[in-house]
C-alpha cells in the first residue's frame, strides 16, 4: 500500500503558509484598489493619494511612532475579539470592556500617585485586565446559564459602560475645569514613550529612534499576542477553548465543559479589551474622557477578520490598519482626498475577508492557469 | 456504447494518490458495486466523476463523448446523481421543497409549487418511491430521507445514480426497501454505481463488482463468479476471518450495574424507561434493537451526556448517575459514539489533536496545563501504525481522511485509552471486512484482559459475533436477554420489533437478509 504514497513529497511548509495568509493579503490588495478607484472617480489621483498616505505612515521616524502608537490598542482589542471567535464566541462589545479598563486605570491610577512606577505600572496592568474580565463576566454567565446571545449582551453592556465613563468623567470623578475628563495620572502611573529611553545624544546620532508618541505598551501588545498564541497551541486552555469553538459536540462529549469553557474564553477576551483600554490610558490619554476609544473595540472586529483569528497576524493586521490610520492626516492634507476614505478602505477589507470564497476561487483559477502552462 | 466511462482518472492529495489511473465502464441498466478497503479512493473517485474535485489526469466519457465536468451543476446536467453518506437536506424544509431545490419550476422567481408537488409526486409514482411530499425532512426516518435524495436526482434528471455508502445507516427493512428501489431504477433505464463495505449486499444487488486497492483497480469480477471469501481476499488481499473465536466467558466482578434507569429525550418524551441490567468485568453485554428505540439516550446517560430522570448507575461501586462527561471518561468509561461526524471528531483538529481529546489534561500528554506536544505526537503515530489508519501524516486535518478511517481514529482512541468500562456505539460504522475484523479483535482483547464491554449495534452479525450476553431493547425497555447459545438472527429480530406484537415471519425474514457474512 506504501509504494504509491511514497512517490508524492506531503506539503512543503511554506505552501501552507501561504495558502494560510494568501486570503488576507489579496483581500486587502483587493480593497486598496477599489479603494483607488474611489478615490478616482472622485476627481483625485490614487497615486498620489497612497503616496501621501505612506508618507504619513511611515515617512519618518515620527510618522513610524505614530503608526506604533495606533497599533498598540489594535493589537489588544483584535486579540480580545479573536480569542472569543476561537471558541465560537462572537464578543462584539470589547469597546465596552476596553472602556472599562481604561476607567478603572484612570481612577485607580490617581489614587496610586506617589507610589514607585516599578508598583503603579503592573498593579494598573493587572486592574485593566481584571476591569475588563468582570465586564464581559456577566454576558458570560448570561451566555452559558440561560443561551443569552453574546453578541446582544455584550452589545449592550458596551453601550452601558459608555454611559457610565460619561456620566462618572463628568461628575463623580470629574477634573476641575469645564471639560467632563478626570485628572492626568502621574508619571509613575504612565507608560513611557519609547524615545524617553534613550538620550539627547542617543536620538541625535540615531534619528529614527525618535518615535514620537509611541509608547512602550507596544511591547506589552507583542507580548500579549505572543502569550496567546503560546496558550491556544500549547495549553489544555487553548485546546479546549479551540475544540469548543470547532465542534461544541465533540468537546461535551469529550468532557470538556462547553459552559465554563464559554466563561473562560469570554472573561479572556474582555481581559485582552480592557488591557487595550488600561493601556491606552496610561500610554497616551493619561486620563479619560468620554469618547477616548473612538471605536478601538469595533476596529479589532476587523482586525481579528482580517488576521483570521491568528494572533501573531493580528500583529500584522493591526499594524496595517494602525497605518491607514496614521497616515490618513497626511492624505487628507496633501491630497485632498477625505480621511473617511480610510473606513472605506476598512470596510472593504472585511470585506473581501468575509468573500473569502471568491478569493479562493481567484486563486484556484490562477493555480489552474499556472498548472496548465506548466504542462 | 457505456453511459459513463473514466478512463486513466487520476487524483492526488498532499501525500497520497487517492486514484492512480483508474479505468471504469458503466454500461446501460447496470448495477455496478465499487468496493474496496477504507481509504482506497472510492469516495474520491466518484467525486470527481459528480464534480466535485477535478482529476489531475484521465478522462471521463458521457455516452461516449469526452467532458470536463467543472461542478457538480455540470454533472446533474450530464445526467449524473449522486447520494452522499451524509445527506444533504435542509431539514426545516418539505419534501418537495427539497427536492426542487435549485431548480424551481416557475418564472420571474415565483415558485410554481403545485407543478412541483405534481412533478414529484409523479417520479416518486413511476420509480415506486413511496413519501409524502409535504412531511417534513426533520421528521424522516433516515432511510426515508435517503429516499428523499434519490428523488431529488431523479428530479434532476440523472440516468447515472452514485449511491456512497447508502446502506450504513439502515435498517435491515430499508436496505431490503432499498434494494427494490435501485432494481426498478434499472428497469427504468438508470444505471447505478454502489458503494459498500457489505459484501452479501455487493452479491445481492451487483451486476458486476469492480475492487479497488490503494487507489487503482485490482479486480473485476462477477457475483456469479466468486463469493464472500473470495471478495474479501481481493479486496484486502488477504484471508479475512469473518467470525472470530473466543475463549468461554469468564466473569469477574461486577463493573457496571444499572437499575431501574429513566431517561427522558431531546423532546422530553421519556426514552429510557426503568432498565436495569448488568455487565461484568471479561463481558461483552450487546444491546440489540432497532434504532430509536433509547440506545442512544441510554448511552448518554450511561456517559455522562445527558441527566436521567430516576434509576442509578454504578461503575466499580461509585455512583456515577449523575457523573459529567469528564469524570465518566477520568473514572475509565470510553465511549465510540455512534455519529463520528458530530460526537467522535473535531473534522478541522488534526488527526494528533483528535486522537488525545478526553485525555488531554492527563499525563503524559499534560502536566498543569501545560501540553506536550511530543508525548501527543508519538502516540498519535502509535495508534495510526496500531489501527492501520491510512493517512500520510498526524498533522492532517480528520476531514481529510477518508470515512473508514475516521471511525479507525475514534475507535483507536477510545480502546487505547485502556478503560475499565467500553461502551461501543456502531464501532464498525463504515469499516471495510479487514478493519472490521480487527476492531473485533481488539474488543475481544478488551474483554480477555477482565475489561467490561457494551455494545450497542443495529448489525445482528456484529451483536451474534462478540457478545456474551443480548439485551434486546424496544420502546426504551429491555424485552429479552440471551445468552450467546441461545440465540439467532431470526428469534432476535422478532423482538427487536415487538414481540408478539408483529408477525413473526416478517421481522425474521428482514434481519437476517442484511445479517452480513462478516459482520459487517
Ligand atoms: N480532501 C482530502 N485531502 C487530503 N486527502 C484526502 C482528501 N480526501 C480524501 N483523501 C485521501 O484520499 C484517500 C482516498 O479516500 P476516499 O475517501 O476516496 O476513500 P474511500 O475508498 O471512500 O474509503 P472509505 O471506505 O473509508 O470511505 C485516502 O487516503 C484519504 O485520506
Ligand atoms: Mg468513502
Amino acid at each position: 500500500m506504501s509504494e504509491s504514497r511514497e512517490v508524492v513529497p506531503t506539503q512543503r511548509a511554506w505552501m501552507s503558509v501561504v495558502q494560510k495568509i494568501g486570503t488576507p493579503i489579496i483581500s486587502t490588495v483587493l480593497a486598496i484598489a477599489v479603494g483607488s478607484f474611489i478615490i478616482w472617480i472622485s476627481g483625485y489621483d490614487p497615486a498620489e493619494a497612497f503616496a501621501a498616505l505612506f508618507k504619513g505612515a511611515f515617512g519618518g521616524p515620527r510618522q513610524t511612532g505614530e503608526t506604533i502608537l495606533r497599533s498598540t490598542p489594535l493589537i489588544l482589542a483584535g486579540l480580545a475579539v479573536g480569542y472569543g471567535f476561537r471558541a465560537g464566541l462572537f464578543n462584539i462589545g470589547a469597546e465596552g470592556q476596553l472602556m472599562m479598563g481604561g476607567l478603572l486605570v484612570a481612577w485607580l491610577g490617581v489614587q496610586m500617585a506617589g507610589l514607585s512606577s516599578v508598583v503603579t505600572i503592573p498593579t494598573l496592568l493587572v486592574a485593566a485586565a481584571l476591569a475588563g474580565a468582570a465586564w464581559a463576566f456577566i454576558p458570560a454567565i448570561l451566555k452559558a446559564r440561560i443561551g443569552a446571545h453574546e453578541v446582544i449582551t455584550t452589545m449592550m453592556f458596551s453601550h452601558i459602560a459608555r454611559y457610565i465613563v460619561a456620566w462618572l468623567t463628568a461628575g463623580p470623578i470629574k477634573a476641575p475645569g469645564q471639560i467632563p475628563q478626570t485628572v492626568n495620572l502621574t508619571e509613575s502611573a504612565q507608560i513611557p514613550r519609547i524615545q524617553s529611553l534613550f538620550s539627547e545624544g542617543a536620538l541625535e546620532a540615531l534619528p529614527f529612534l525618535n518615535l514620537g508618541r509611541a509608547h512602550l505598551g507596544i511591547l506589552i501588545a507583542i507580548a500579549a499576542a505572543v502569550g496567546v498564541w503560546l496558550v491556544l497551541r500549547y495549553t489544555t486552555l487553548g485546546y479546549e477553548n479551540r475544540a469548543v469553538g470547532l465542534s461544541p459536540w465533540a468537546a461535551e462529549t469529550a468532557g470538556i465543559s462547553v459552559q465554563w469553557t464559554t466563561v473562560k474564553a469570554l472573561c479572556i477576551s474582555g481581559a485582552l479589551a480592557g488591557l487595550a483600554g488600561g493601556i491606552e490610558v496610561m500610554g497616551l490619554q493619561h486620563r479619560i474622557f468620554d469618547q477616548f476609544s473612538a471605536g478601538v473595540g469595533f476596529t479589532g472586529i476587523a482586525v481579528a477578520l482580517l488576521a483570521k483569528n491568528h494572533p501573531i497576524g493580528i500583529i500584522a493586521a493591526a499594524l496595517l490598519f494602525g497605518a491607514l490610520s496614521a497616515g490618513s492626516g497626511t492624505m487628507q492634507l496633501e491630497a485632498g482626498v477625505s480621511q473617511k476614505i480610510i473606513l472605506i478602505i476598512q470596510a472593504l477589507v472585511i470585506f473581501f475577508v468575509a468573500a473569502e470564497g471568491i478569493v479562493n476561487w481567484f486563486i484556484r483559477k490562477r493555480q489552474k492557469e499556472a498548472a496548465s502552462s506548466a504542462e | 456504447m457505456p453511459v459513463l466511462e473514466l478512463r486513466e482518472v487520476t487524483k492526488v492529495f498532499p501525500g497520497v494518490v487517492a486514484n492512480d489511473r483508474v479505468s471504469l465502464t458503466l454500461e446501460e441498466r447496470e448495477i455496478v458495486a465499487l468496493l474496496g478497503e477504507n481509504g482506497a479512493g472510492k469516495s474520491t473517485l466518484m467525486n470527481v466523476v459528480y464534480g466535485l474535485l477535478s482529476a489531475d489526469h484521465g478522462e471521463i466519457l458521457v455516452d461516449g463523448q469526452p467532458v470536463k465536468i467543472r461542478s457538480s451543476r455540470h454533472a446533474i446536467d450530464l445526467g449524473i446523481g449522486m447520494v452522499h453518506q451524509h445527506f444533504m437536506l435542509v431539514e426545516p424544509l418539505t419534501v418537495t421543497e427539497n427536492i426542487i431545490l435549485g431548480r424551481e419550476p416557475g418564472r420571474m422567481g415565483v415558485i410554481d409549487m403545485n407543478a412541483a408537488r405534481k412533478k414529484v409526486a409523479e417520479i416518486s409514482e413511476r420509480y415506486g418511491l413511496r413519501i409524502d411530499p409535504d412531511a417534513r425532512i426533520s421528521e424522516l426516518e433516515v432511510g426515508l430521507q435517503q429516499r428523499v435524495e434519490i428523488l431529488k436526482a431523479l428530479y434532476q434528471g440523472a440516468r447515472v445514480l452514485i449511491l456512497d455508502e447508502p446502506t450504513a445507516v439502515l435498517t435491515p427493512q430499508e436496505v431490503r426497501e432499498l434494494f427494490a428501489v435501485v432494481r426498478s431504477l434499472v428497469d427504468e433505464g438508470l444505471s447505478v454505481v454502489f458503494i459498500t463495505h457489505k459484501l452479501e449486499e455487493v452479491m445481492a444487488v451487483a451486476d458486476r463488482i469492480v475492487v479497488m486497492r490503494d487507489g487503482a483497480v485490482v479486480g473485476e469480477v462477477r457475483p456469479s463468479e466468486t463469493d464472500e471469501i473470495g471478495l474479501a481476499r481481493l479486496m484486502v488481499g488477504r484471508d479475512v476471518v469473518l467470525r472470530i473465536d473466543k475463549q468461554p466467558v469468564k466473569c469477574g466482578e461486577t463493573v457496571l450495574d444499572i437499575r431501574d434507569l429513566s431517561v427522558k429525550s431531546d423532546r422530553n418524551l421519556s426514552a429510557v424507561n426503568g432498565v436495569s441490567f448488568t455487565v461484568c468485568g471479561g463481558e461483552i453485554v450487546a444491546i440489540a434493537g432497532v434504532s430509536g428505540n433509547g440506545q442512544t439516550e441510554l448511552v448518554e446517560a450511561l456517559v455522562g451526556l445527558r441527566r436521567p430522570e430516576s434509576g442509578s448507575i454504578t461503575l466499580k461501586g461509585n455512583d456515577i448517575t449523575r457523573a459529567s462527561a469528564r469524570s465518566s471518561i477520568e473514572i475509565g468509561v470510553s465511549h465510540i459514539p455512534e455519529d463520528r461526524h458530530r460526537r467522535g471528531l473535531v473534522l478541522t483538529f488534526n488527526l494528533a489533536e483528535n486522537l488525545v481529546l478526553g485525555d488531554h489534561r492527563l499525563k503524559p500528554y499534560a502536566t498543569r496545563g501545560i501540553m506536550h506536544p511530543r508525548e501527543i505526537t508519538s502516540m498519535a503515530k502509535k495508534r495510526i501504525a496500531d489501527y492501520d489508519i491510512r493517512t500520510p501524516s498526524e498533522k492532517l486535518i480528520a476531514s481529510s481522511l477518508s470515512g473508514g478511517n475516521q471511525q479507525k481514529v475514534v475507535v483507536a482512541r477510545e480502546i487505547g485509552r485502556n478503560p475499565e468500562l467500553l461502551v461501543a456505539a456502531q464501532p464498525t460504522r463504515g469499516l471495510d471486512v479487514g478493519a472490521i475484523e480487527f476492531v473485533h479483535r481488539q474488543i475481544i482483547a478488551e474483554r480477555t484482559s477482565g475489561k467490561a464491554v457494551l455494545l450497542i449495534s443495529l448489525e445482528l452479525e456484529e451483536v451474534l459475533s462478540l457478545a456474551d450476553r443480548i439485551l434486546v431493547m424496544y420502546e426504551g425497555r429491555i424485552v429479552k436477554e440471551f445468552s450467546a447459545e441461545q440465540a439467532d438472527a431470526e428469534t432476535l429480530g422478532y423482538f427487536m420489533t415487538g414481540g408478539g406484537g408483529t408477525k413473526l415471519d416478517k421481522g425474521g425474514a428482514d434481519l437476517t437478509m442484511t445479517g452480513s457474512g462478516v459482520g459487517a
